[in-house]
């Protein structure tokens, strides 16, 4: 299983980049796996997405779907594409450090 | 690892629900992996964008042998109309979007939707008889200038 190391600390990540354990996620390694994906900066609104997709995490043990996200996290669907150009369920569960969301919807 | 596919254009040519769903999914599906789309209705499949068709597509009950059903059984009258509405309800369950929402969802995630100039022209179906987040109207040399570098799936 790959390694990779945000704020000096090192995680246990899947062939895709996901952490293993969200529990080893802090706010501080964010910025960083967003930088490796191409944002630059995270936003107030990226962290409203962040935010949601670990609280949806702990209650319901999956990342939601982007349709969840755009009905419920309160940021419209285009807005998240915007946010999250390579796919705002997929990265966002990225950078907030939870499994990769498997629905086909 | 092989190339990551960068692009689709997905064209529609059904105009049955199970005819359009599967490519709305993919279309959907390829934004979400981050993977530019188009989607090119044509013939039957444009009555996917048709303004009073989108929100009363049904399910095949006659020549569908995967539905299972006695062909004779499907043609009766409001067989298809109830085994629509059995699907939809199903869709609904597992939270599935329905057609009119999933195909603003994938107009709002950026991919293009785009009507067959041909097939408009043979049924004389015109821009404003089209949904809103359909981009255009556009011809086959059209199209191939959009899918150019990328994937073609015909449906």
């Amino acid at each position: 299983m790959p390694n990779a190391t945000y704020v000096g600390r090192t995680v246990s990540v899947n062939d895709e980049g996901f952490l293993i354990n969200p529990d080893q996620w802090s706010r501080e390694m964010a910025p960083e796996i967003a930088r490796a994906e191409g944002i630059d900066e995270l936003t107030q609104q990226h962290w409203r997405v962040i935010d949601f997709m670990r609280h949806e995490y702990q209650e319901k043990g999956s990342g939601p779907t982007v349709r969840v996200l755009g009905k419920t996290s309160g940021v419209s669907i285009k807005e998240l594409y915007q946010l999250f150009p390579k796919g705002p369920a997929k990265l966002a569960a990225k950078i907030a450090g939870i499994p990769k969301p498997r629905g086909c919807i | 690892m092989a190339e990551p596919i960068q692009k689709v254009s997905i064209i529609v040519s059904k105009g049955s629900l199970e005819g359009i769903y599967p490519a709305l999914i993919m279309a959907n599906g390829a934004r979400a992996e981050g993977i530019a789309a188009n989607l090119f209705f044509t013939f039957f499949g444009l009555d996917a964008i048709h303004k009073r068709r989108y929100e009363h597509l049904k399910v095949a009950t006659v020549g569908n042998p995967g539905l299972h059903l006695a062909t004779l059984a499907g043609g009766l009258p409001g067989v298809s109309s109830v085994m629509t509405l059995y699907m939809e309800r199903k869709m609904e369950k597992l939270d599935n979007p329905p057609v009119p929402e999933f195909l603003q969802m994938i107009a709002d995630s950026g991919a293009g939707l785009y009507g067959c100039k041909a097939s408009c022209d043979l049924f004389e179906v015109s821009r404003d008889d089209l949904i809103e987040p359909v981009k255009d109207i556009i011809t086959v040399g059209e199209f191939y200038q959009l899918a150019a570098g990328g994937q073609i799936i015909f449906t």
